[in-house]
């Protein structure tokens, strides 16, 4: 079992006013799953996101991942969880501009203590896993939008994550990166990675197994494909 | 996790090359500008130590007349007070001196072949030499018995002897000093410049009798020079010179001194102590300019932690904690201090040998400054780099990686 939420809400105070992001979400995910989760826009997707991803905190509930709970952990454990076991995508890419794919790739790993040369392998390695081995020295501004993506893939799994949250993965590409980058998904969850992601288009939801539909904050259906 | 902290600070550094020249610029010239001035400082200070030293050491000078309230000495030569039987008492009955020498001198022009000089003249004994450390690098100084005898001898001063005989060998020449035949019988080495910027190998010796009795006809001594054995029996030297010159002099209790007696160890203390003012001074003028390149590191360490905000919320997401964002940036602002401290010494060395070499001024590099100045350029970065740093650390993530 990788992912168990229970009650998870996640309330803005804005001025006098609640804003309720997450209403009370209670949801499991198990290890190998291949999930996407659709919505509205503002119904709370990208908060439940940074949730899993363990860069924000729920204001309450329960959420374990792998049988440890992270609702309560302290910063510093918190970015320990995000390196150790998650690798985040984002729909804006968010590489480092001066440096090289392979050293972006490489980044969570300087962050987990491991050596320079081995670094330099395992990213070089992750790079080809999405078929970039021939641009590992290309700088972000050198490369287009879907090698982007693929270079943010490549270093969400260098670590060897439990999970994968990509938000909106392809929301900034064309239609055939966005295909290009959905098989890429679809390649690394044959190969046993459990997959969550984050999409207005059904056509891209349609490569997951399960889709979750988001509503106010609260979860209006869940069904395998 | 260290090294690779140091290692991302560089590269960072690196991406805004022209920005980390010119914040370093800052400390660069703090950090020289201490140096340069406090080795003005030091500079000054051996200076008037080592010509105070060449003066004599452990030296007592004697005067006639009293120092008034006012401080204000009556005029010289109004004061007839003090003899040569004086200045044998001392001698001969207090403890711990090593040598005495009295002294008369007058201003007097000297004429060797056609060329002539306007100098100091000094009447004196053969003690003279050691009191006063002069070394008689030709021919000899005068003996006793040519003081005893008045002989017209004389022992000539560096600058005088170059200015008299330019290249021809003075001992053994005749030399008129105020029309009278002198045979010059040595010459001193040279002593340079005196604390008072007067040169000190501008002088003609002679024998104390000749020229009290031949050349000026007085029969009173203008300048008694003790040199007392060892520094810690000065100020005894001292008292008791007092004491016995109140009582020679039949002085009652009521009266004041009618000479004085100056010691050199105390003149020489109150111009150390006014030149480490001075150093301290210009030190701490220049560690102004360098707390101001302190404040530029702060300034452009929160620019840049506002710059790359994003940059912190992606290293964050990917795993960096609150150690490893401070430590980058707080390296960033070291490297700064350190790489400025160094280019800062060397400019500031750089700049003393120039300021010797342009305008002739002395200067003594202290490896102290240095290791204050740089241990200082250190202490600076990382005191205006932590603010910056603890800012970057402390962001959320989520709110750097929306940050625009
Ligand atoms: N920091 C915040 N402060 C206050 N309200 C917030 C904050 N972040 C999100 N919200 C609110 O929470 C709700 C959910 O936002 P969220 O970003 O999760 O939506 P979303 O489903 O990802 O939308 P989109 O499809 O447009 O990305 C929105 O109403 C939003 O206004
Ligand atoms: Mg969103």
């Amino acid at each position: 079992m990788s992912i168990v939420l229970s009650n998870i809400k996640k309330i803005y105070q804005m001025g006098d006013a609640h804003v309720a992001a997450l209403a009370g979400i209670t949801l499991e995910i198990f290890a190998g799953e291949f999930t996407s989760i659709m919505g509205p826009s503002g119904s709370g997707k990208s908060t439940l996101m940074n949730i899993l991803g363990c860069l924000d905190r729920p204001t309450s509930g329960s959420y374990m991942l792998d049988g440890e709970e992270v609702a309560t952990l302290k910063d510093d454990e918190l970015a320990v969880t995000r390196n150790k076991k998650i690798g985040f995508v984002f729909q804006n890419f968010n590489l480092l501009p001066r440096m090289s794919a392979q050293q972006n790739v490489a980044l969570p790993l300087v962050y987990a203590g491991v050596m320079k040369q081995e670094r330099d392998s395992m990213a070089a390695n992750a790079l080809s896993m999405v078929g970039l081995a021939d641009r590992m020295y290309h700088r972000p501004n050198e490369l287009s939008g879907g090698q982007r993506q693929r270079v943010a893939i490549a270093r969400a799994l260098v670590n060897n994550p439990s999970i994968i949250m990509a938000d909106e993965p392809t929301g900034n590409l064309d239609s055939k990166s966005g295909n290009e980058i959905m098989e890429i998904f679809t390649n690394l969850n044959k190969e046993g990675r459990t997959i969550v992601l984050v999409t207005h288009e059904i056509e891209i939801a349609q490569y997951t197994r399960r889709i979750i539909s988001f509503r106010d904050g609260l979860i209006m259906s869940d069904e395998a494909v | 996790m260290f090294w690779e902290s140091i290692i991302i600070a560089l590269e960072g550094l690196k991406a805004n090359k022209l920005r980390s020249i010119l914040t370093m610029l800052g400390i660069i010239i703090g950090v020289g500008a201490v140096i340069a001035m406090v080795s003005i400082g030091m500079g000054v200070q051996n200076k008037i130590q080592n010509s105070i030293a060449s003066l004599g050491s452990n030296l007592l000078i004697i005067t006639p007349g009293a120092t008034s309230p006012s401080g204000v000495r009556l005029a010289a030569g109004s004061n007839t007070t003090l003899t040569n039987k004086d200045a044998q008492a001392i001698g001969r009955q207090i403890e711990g001196i090593s040598a005495v020498a009295p002294s008369v001198s007058k201003q007097y022009q000297l004429v060797y072949g056609n060329k002539n000089w306007m100098t100091t003249v000094q009447g004196t004994t053969p003690e003279f030499v050691s009191v006063r450390n002069f070394n008689v690098e030709l021919g000899r100084f005068f003996s006793n018995q040519e003081v005893d005898t008045r002989t017209r001898v004389a022992v000539l001063g560096k600058t005088t002897a170059e200015n008299l005989f330019g290249a021809v060998y003075p001992v053994g020449q005749t030399v008129r000093i105020n029309s009278a035949p002198f045979i010059v019988v040595g010459v001193f080495e040279g002593k340079g410049q005196s604390a008072g910027g007067m040169d000190q190998d501008d002088v003609v010796v002679i024998p104390l009798t000749t020229a009290q009795e031949r050349m000026m006809g007085i029969s009173y001594i203008q300048t008694i020079s003790v040199q007392a054995a060892n520094p810690e029996s000065i100020n005894q030297v001292q008292e008791e010179i007092t004491s016995l010159l109140r009582s020679r002099h039949k002085l009652a209790k009521d009266m004041p001194d009618d000479f004085t007696v100056r010691n050199l160890a105390a003149v020489m203390a109150t111009a150390e102590e006014t030149t480490n003012t001075i150093t301290l001074l210009l030190g701490n003028i220049a560690a102004i300019s360098l707390l101001v390149g302190g404040i530029g590191i702060m300034n452009i360490m929160l620019v840049s932690v506002t710059e790359r905000t994003r940059e912190i919320g992606i290293r964050k997401a990917l795993g960096a904690t609150y150690r490893n964002i401070l430590l980058q940036f707080l390296i960033e602002a070291i490297v700064i201090g350190v790489t400025g401290g160094l280019m800062g010494i060397g400019l500031g060395i750089g700049a003393a040998y120039a300021i010797s070499a342009i305008a002739g001024w002395n200067t003594a590099i202290s490896s102290g400054s240095i290791l204050v100045a740089f241990g200082f350029s250190v202490a600076i970065g990382l005191f205006f780099g932590i603010y910056p740093a603890r800012k970057a650390a402390l962001l959320d993530p989520i709110d750097a990686l929306r940050y625009e």
